[in-house]
């Protein structure tokens, strides 16, 4: 059998077998590092974890506590986008539905819940890493991704505060959206935005500025809903989960967990 | 003399000198599946913490499960009932298909000079719409070629069954209203049910 590399000469439950399970069972040092490699989810972790890194009282879990959330809001916003609208006439509607006509309405609530305790985990992740000098050669880059992790973390929790629809979100986003207004050659009532013209024709006035494309009109409406709807559903998971892949392999690179290196 | 050969035995070595048998057992120990003493877990112990996993492993997975099935079986159906008056029984005269109805609500009324009631224009093969033929005094379906008597009943083509009939009634002010909530089905002997039809 083992100088045989026919496959005709091997039982189809074996071939199956081997075609899903590479390596068989892990029982030596070797072959744990073959299935570590050759797994898909798992290969992003390092085979092999020292045993001051997955101390909870240095590490608090605070990574894998936001990545978990992370999780959570994914599952539970699919779940969601089943029964919502991202329409003017739908989306407050939808909301209060949600909680009241469908099984489980508590998706809504988890979904708001978890959001909130991913700002603040990833925010205690930053201050971990911050205090025991995780950011420090050669894990520098990797800080940068978290930076802009972190970033993203609160455009996901800006774009999901105006799905609701109902006037806190309303009047949240017209105050941020107003920031953008604000912003220097970019926004109409920034400072700079005059030099921007050609031939006596502003470039950018508040119809074309940074707040008119986050908004996709000159108010928010139904522009602004679809807009932050997509966003907030497809463009930013996607990003974060692409920089979070590099972030986890980086720790693997640059590493392992954090511990004194 | 055995406390002292104990006491020997058990003076901690540096880890040069253990054999790779020895580490294995120290590791082993550390991880607690090996007692302090070199001993196994008990079989006991092993069986009833496997099954306490599992079952918490089988709990959680069917919670999940039950979870998603839940939360997409919503507990109110939105779909609009179509209830709709469609006049007296006076204007539609005996042996006579009307087609009034047909683009906006969907339905032939007809009166086969025994009975008036109310026809669905999905055929019953794969959804198309037949067409009403009055020379031929039947419907035909354009896309498979089903015909259907006046009455509905499949003769020809692959329609297995006959044209389905909504609920219909007489409201106060003498008219007949249709309710495409409820459906009638030949195949279930309810084109007899007096709720079908409204006798002439």
């Amino acid at each position: 059998m083992s100088n045989s590399t026919s496959t005709t000469s091997q039982s189809l439950g074996t071939q199956v077998r081997k075609s899903i399970f590479r390596v068989g069972i892990p029982n030596t040092d070797r072959k744990r590092v073959l299935v570590v490699l050759g797994n898909v989810f798992l290969h992003l972790h390092p085979t092999k974890v020292r045993t001051s890194g997955v101390k909870l009282r240095y590490t608090w879990c605070a990574g894998g506590l936001s990545f978990f959330l992370f999780l959570v809001l994914t599952l539970t916003g699919v779940l969601l986008m089943f029964y919502y609208r991202p329409t003017v006439e739908g989306a407050y509607v939808d909301m209060l539905d949600i909680r009241s006509q469908v099984p489980f309405g508590i998706m809504r609530e988890l979904h708001r819940w978890s959001a909130h305790a991913m700002v603040i985990m990833v925010m205690v992740h930053m201050f971990r890493v911050f205090m025991t000098g995780s950011y420090k050669p050669p894990r520098e880059f990797n800080w940068v991704i978290g930076v802009i992790l972190l970033v993203l973390t609160f455009l996901l929790s800006f774009t999901g505060y105006l799905l609701p629809w109902d006037q806190l979100a309303i009047w949240a986003i017209t105050v941020g959206s107003n920031m953008a207004k604000a912003h220097p050659f970019v926004g109409a009532a920034g400072p700079f935005s005059d030099f921007l013209q050609i031939g006596g024709v502003p470039l950018v006035h508040p119809g074309s500025d940074a707040r008119f494309m986050l908004l996709g009109a000159k108010e928010i409406g139904g522009t602004t809903l679809l807009r932050f709807y997509v966003l907030h559903c497809v463009g930013l998971p996607l990003v974060a989960a692409t920089l979070m892949a590099v972030h986890f392999w980086r720790i693997r690179k640059d590493g392992g967990i954090s511990g004194p290196l | 003399m055995a406390e002292l050969k104990t006491a020997v035995a058990e003076k901690p070595k540096t880890a040069e000198q253990l054999t790779a048998r020895e580490k294995a057992i120290r590791r082993l120990q550390e991880k607690g599946i090996l007692t302090m003493d070199g001993q196994p877990m008990p079989r006991r112990k092993f069986l009833v913490n496997l099954a306490l996993a599992w079952a918490t492993f089988a709990a959680a997975v069917g919670g999940a499960l039950t979870v998603l099935g839940g939360f997409l079986i919503p507990r109110v159906d939105f779909t609009k009932v179509d209830v709709f008056k469609v006049g007296p029984p006076d204007n539609f005269p005996k042996n006579s298909v009307d087609e009034t109805f047909k683009d906006s609500k969907g339905v032939w009324i007809v009166n086969d000079g025994q009975r008036i009631f109310a026809m669905s224009i999905v055929c019953t093969h794969l959804g198309c719409t037949p067409n009403w033929m009055p020379n031929e005094r039947k419907f035909k379906c354009p896309c498979h070629g089903s015909g259907f008597t006046m009455q509905g009943i499949n003769f020809e083509g692959p329609a297995p069954v006959p044209l389905r009939r909504f609920e219909v009634s007489l409201s106060d002010d003498g008219q007949i209203v249709v309710n495409k909530g409820r459906l009638f089905m030949a195949e279930k002997g309810e084109f007899d049910d007096p709720r079908s039809y409204i006798p002439v």
